[in-house]
């Protein structure tokens, strides 16, 4: 109503210095991360003389996919502006405008900007990053006189020493490591990153090639396999996110591999392990050639194709992802910035101290191979998933394992064209 | 109807014209009745099921579903080749069976109890429906966090008791997975059971029990020869009716387990192939195929059980 009477004045009055449009963004509707979309979008919409609409979408990602692949399918100007997460832009490349030239991405993380780039194009621009990280207790680790550990090998054997002491101590449900088990997204990503710190490649390399079934990866699945039952409990083969952190937080693991929003939690005023937890990059793989490896999350910002104000909607774009709306997102939600140079800004680190840490890890990103797989990334992720809890469970061995995901995702990517 | 068919005979020679043309009128207006419902079956049912079948045999996708081309009978090969499809179809078997069976019997004892005359009767029968009572989705999430390996409280209670010495993970091994999605389906689905067959066994007259004890028929003899044969129609009708909604499970597994295929049903199959990989024609296909499963249980479960719709309820 005020909009509207505002849009009537506009016209009215001579001389105004460009038509008023309306941009339809669509950003998560939940808590935090609505008020600061909203909060950024309607600034932008001040200072441009322009207006925003903020559009629900579903919390659940995959639901979100749904309905943006219904409206781009059906061409819909309805959305302007889409928040992707980071393995989509392979699967809505083609609804979405190319965005290189248009707005400058040199200071965001590299591996991201490649992540969004599909066949040459620019279809996203980084918002905020996650990445994998390992949580550890520096208090227990202190005690046993250990350091943070390097390779995946020293996780091991740390994590069985400290369970064991913590176990003699009486605290009989001590655990050496959890992660993420359970058959689904989150398996995918923390099986890329134990392949990567192997130089086991990335399932499906750029080039199209299956690349997963190699004597490394079943090396780095067979290391994870023998963790089950020993430092890590078998539950984890159905833990989710927030299982493992149950887990960690009420004090019965030593390691945990988890995301940047599990920080906050874990010092959270009731927490249990509050300032006894440090943060640190995942280890590397034992082998010649090992890497940290954490694997790559977070979301993005597209503009669709089909858009009638496309200038508009990247002007918009260029707003949210700038390095100060960045660096507020970072202060007022704790959304880990795209930017590199922002993690030396004192502002942004003084309420987020660990941030300082996560640098190497987010240069140390791998991304899942959803550009080169496109519109079928989410099967060779649900084979891919399924093998890996396969050879966790022991219902086969890794090779094997291997051996069969190989030939299924032959088969999926059409030998290697996709 | 029994005295009405023994009086037809007698009449038929002399009112055989009259009474034809009224039966003739009597169905031209039961059609007539029926005509709406049949007409919604057909919109709310029957298009849907075509329109499955259909895309069963394109290449359709949730991305563009408008565009696609008939590829024949390729979805099915791809099913038959995939090894997860299978494991679906041995998962959804092996629970529709367990459940069932286990549901039937616990039906059976909860039913026999309840039909003696028990005090508090009233109440008993109230709170036996409370696990039917609450939806799936919120039983089975409910289960998730009590089957827990690290905090649930299920091992909790078995540790403290020395029946565990080490906390199981219930959902997660998967050699006890789909048993512990069985346990949970009992749970809920038992109550069911226990009503219908309770239902039937408030009709069997009290009378042929008296005779029967008269007779000298010890308690084992009544239930054999007895109750069972008169509620027989009434359990197999309800057995077929749990063992349909059985084949068709989805909400329980993919709560407790997600996608996992240590406990996948084909219903979870054909969603992942849906929604996960937008494959309209691979969805299909497998949503076919479950129909056709379920039709072949049904006609199996009627035929071996002899099931008569028409005298179910005496």
């Amino acid at each position: 109503m005020f909009g509207g009477v505002l849009a009537a004045l506009c016209m009215l009055v001579p001389g105004t210095p460009r038509a008023q449009v309306t941009i339809s963004i669509s950003c998560s509707a939940l808590g935090i991360e609505a008020r600061l979309c909203r909060e950024g979008a309607e600034a932008w919409a001040q200072q441009s003389g322009n207006e925003v609409r903020l559009v629900s979408t579903p919390n659940s990602g995959t639901e979100r996919l749904a309905l943006y692949q219904q409206l781009l399918a059906a061409r819909s100007p309805d959305i302007d502006v889409f928040q992707v997460d980071v393995v989509w832009p392979g699967i809505l490349a083609n609804h979405l405008l190319d965005l290189s030239g248009r707005i400058d991405v040199a200071g965001h993380f590299e591996e991201v900007v490649r992540n969004n780039t599909v066949d040459g194009r620019l279809v996203a621009i980084p918002w905020f990053v996650n990445a994998g990280l390992l949580y550890y207790r520096r208090d227990l680790l202190e005690a046993a006189g250990r350091d943070v550990p390097e390779t995946w090998q020293a996780l091991t054997e740390t994590a069985r020493a400290v369970m064991q002491a913590e176990r003699e101590r009486g605290n009989a449900q001590m655990w050496g490591h959890v992660f993420q088990g359970r058959a689904y997204e989150g398996l995918t990503v923390n099986g890329i990153e134990w392949l990567a710190s192997h130089a086991a490649g990335r399932i499906v390399e750029p080039d199209g090639k299956v690349s997963v079934d190699n004597p490394r990866a079943a090396q780095a699945l067979a290391l994870a396999r023998s963790w089950i039952e020993a430092i890590t409990p078998l539950g984890v083969l159905n833990y989710a996110e927030e299982e493992s952190r149950g887990v960690f937080q009420s004090g019965n693991a030593v390691f945990m591999r988890n995301w940047p929003y599990a920080w906050p939690l874990l010092n959270a005023e009731d927490s249990p392990v509050r300032g006894k937890v440090g943060v640190a990059v995942l280890p590397r793989g034992d082998v010649p050639g090992g890497v940290h490896a954490a694997g790559l999350g977070g979301e993005q910002l597209a503009v669709s194709r089909y858009t009638k104000h496309p200038d508009e909607a990247v002007d918009l774009v260029r707003y949210l992802t700038s390095p100060a709306e960045q660096k507020r997102r970072a202060i007022a939600g704790g959304f880990t910035p795209s930017i590199v140079a922002l993690y030396e800004d004192e502002e942004l680190l003084a309420p987020n101290p660990f941030f300082r840490d996560l640098v190497p890890t987010l240069r140390s990103a791998v991304a899942r191979p959803s550009g080169v797989t496109g519109a079928r990334y989410n099967r060779v992720s649900a084979e891919f998933a399924a093998a890996v809890h396969k050879a966790l469970a022991g219902q086969a061995e890794p090779a094997e394992a291997l051996a069969d995901l190989a030939r299924s995702l032959q088969r999926i990517g059409r030998a290697g064209r996709w | 109807m029994s005295a009405a068919a023994q009086a037809a005979p007698v009449a038929a020679p002399r009112a055989r014209n009259a009474i034809s043309g009224m039966q003739r009128r009597r169905r031209r207006t039961a059609w007539l009745f029926l005509s709406p419902m049949l007409l919604v079956l057909a919109l709310v049912a029957g298009w849907p099921l075509l329109r499955t079948v259909y895309f069963a045999f394109t290449d359709a996708t949730l991305f563009d579903i408008a565009f696609h081309e008939l590829v024949g009978a390729q979805n099915f090969a791809f099913l038959a080749s995939d090894p997860d499809w299978w494991a679906a179809v041995r998962n959804t078997l092996i629970f529709a069976t367990a459940s069932v069976a286990i549901e039937t019997l616990l039906g059976l004892v909860i039913a026999l109890t309840l039909n003696a005359r028990l005090r508090g009767r009233g109440p008993l029968r109230a709170a036996m429906l409370i696990p039917w009572a609450i939806p799936t989705v919120v039983s089975a999430q409910m289960w998730g966090w009590m089957l827990h390996d690290q905090y649930g409280v299920i091992n909790a209670v078995l540790l403290s008791l020395g029946v565990i010495a080490t906390p199981w993970a219930w959902v997660a091994d998967p050699s006890l997975a789909l048993w512990s999605v069985v346990a949970v389906d009992v749970w809920k689905t038992t109550p069911f059971m226990a009503l219908l067959i309770l239902a039937a066994l408030q009709l069997v007259p009290r009378d042929v029990y008296e005779a029967a004890r008269i007779d000298g028929l010890g308690p084992v003899g009544i239930f054999v020869r007895i109750t069972l044969p008169l509620i027989r129609p009434a359990l197999m009708v309800a057995v077929l009716f749990r063992a349909l909604d059985a084949l068709r499970v989805f909400d329980l597994m993919y709560v407790l387990t997600g996608n996992s295929p240590s406990t996948a049903s084909m219903s979870v199959y054909a969603r992942q192939q849906l929604v996960d990989f937008q494959d309209v024609g691979m969805g299909s296909a497998a949503a076919t195929f479950l129909a056709l499963v379920v039709a072949a249980s049904a006609a199996l479960i009627i035929v071996a059980g002899r099931v008569r719709f028409d005298t179910a309820g005496r």
